[in-house]
């Protein structure tokens, strides 16, 4: 007998092919996915913590020689599974552009300015009560070549590992009233509406710092074990 | 009871988060993912992704997850103990320009399957990439693996699909396999569910 982990949320999640968003068109498998019983090379994951980061990793804006540009910000919420329960001690890693919609990457040749004193990168670990936060300048929007005049709503990308193979999740954090939300086709890639508002951050007075930054809470909900272990054979 | 955050793509920038080491961090994850020191049989896999018109895709990222020469996961779900605290079992590497990854690890032992069976060695393999809204999840197995005849997750792909899934030995090149990754089309990787 071993601990599964649900299937129910799967509807959450965006399809493959998804034609508004170009490049799924050549990137999505044709052949239906083979559903497999969980076993233990499923259940079990890669286990990072907290002798793995550093805590000033988690504060995008120092670690250079001036402090970036933009309005500073606080991100901070709750991992936690279906069933409601904490994700501790589980590594979150975070990349961005900066406030002027300029990624430190090569391939971004968007003609905004780079700001050398913002990479874009954090990772924290949550603590025993699933708890994240982070540090950071508010992104800009950007335009990209999916269509004319394309442009992608201001987001940050988080990347989660859960407790096992199965919990991994990579996915997009939105601002709240963003106006490019309706044209923006990752976004509207996930077909349910209350789905897609659960990519949207809240601004949160309580966790905003009085005279230093905006605050704004974004809990992230992975997949949860099944309420009783099922029978692998029957998985 | 809360819901399921959604997937999104990792996009072409993944670099910058995913490997924190090219951007003036101490890299975590990385491509290595057995030290020469550890136990087993070192080999090295090494491949290339490409999309449905045969396109390298030079902006995903490859995650494997693996047992270790006895089939003992790092994990507290496995529970039996592990000869090398060393070993963690998960490998991380971006494609290059050309589609490339490579890992340097060891070959993994047979895990413990479904009921009482026993699974024939394989990686457990994610893909992130542009264009991939959520995860695709694979498996690569040996080639000339006499498990593979009777492992339960092989025998639910349709036997003409099968050898997507199985790696190929590199003549010349001892304990080196190629497992290339064909997202869409023409012999298109196997991809699962769980």
């Amino acid at each position: 007998m071993i601990d599964t982990y649900s299937r129910t949320g799967d509807a959450a999640d965006p399809p493959y092919l998804s034609p508004d968003y170009q490049s799924t068109r050549i990137r999505s498998p044709r052949q239906p996915l083979i559903v497999i019983p969980q076993t233990l090379s499923e259940i079990t994951g890669p286990v990072y913590g907290h002798s793995d980061v550093k805590p000033d990793e988690a504060d995008l804006t120092i670690g250079h020689v001036g402090e970036p540009l933009g309005e500073r910000i606080i991100v901070k919420g709750r991992v936690l599974d279906e069933r409601g329960r904490a994700v501790p001690n589980s590594l979150v890693e975070i990349w961005q552009c900066n406030a002027a919609g300029r990624y430190i990457h090569a391939v971004d040749q968007h003609p905004a300015p780079i700001d050398p004193n913002f990479t874009g990168a954090g990772r924290c670990v949550t603590d025993a009560d699933g708890n994240y936060r982070f540090t950071t300048i508010k992104p800009g929007a950007y335009p990209w070549r999916n269509h004319v005049n394309a442009w992608r709503p201001a987001h940050i990308h988080l990347s989660l590992f859960g407790p096992s193979f199965l919990t991994r999740l990579v996915t997009q954090m939105y601002f709240p009233g963003d106006p490019l939300f309706p044209f923006d086709p990752i976004f509207n890639s996930v077909p349910d509406p209350k789905a897609r508002e659960r990519m949207i951050c809240r601004f949160d007075l309580e966790a905003t710092k009085p005279e230093w930054a905006l605050g704004y809470t974004f809990d992230i909900v992975l997949r949860g074990r099944n309420a009783t272990p099922m029978d692998p054979d029957h998985a | 009871m809360p819901e399921r955050t959604p997937s999104q793509t990792v996009g072409p920038y993944l670099h910058i988060g995913l490997t924190q080491g090219r951007y003036g961090r101490t890299e975590i994850v990385g491509s290595t993912v057995a030290d020469p020191a550890l136990a087993g049989t070192h080999i090295r896999i090494e491949g290339r992704i490409v999309d449905g018109e045969g396109n390298a895709m030079p902006d995903a990222v490859v995650e494997i997850w693996q047992a270790d020469s006895e089939g003992r996961y790092a994990h507290p779900a496995d529970g039996r103990p592990l000869a090398s605290n060393s070993f963690r079992g998960f490998g991380r590497c971006p494609t290059s320009e050309d589609g490339t990854f490579a890992f340097d690890t060891i070959k993994p032992g047979p895990a413990p399957g479904p009921g009482d069976s026993t699974q024939a060695p394989h990686i457990n393999v994610g893909i992130l990439a542009r264009g991939v809204l959520k995860r695709l999840f694979t498996r690569l197995y040996f080639p000339g693996e006499p498990a593979n005849a009777a492992d339960a997750i092989l025998a639910l792909v349709p036997a003409a699909r099968r050898d997507t899934l199985i790696a190929r030995a590199q003549p010349g090149k001892p304990g080196t396999y190629r497992f290339d990754i064909r997202v869409q089309g023409g012999n298109e990787t196997v991809f699962f569910e769980a």
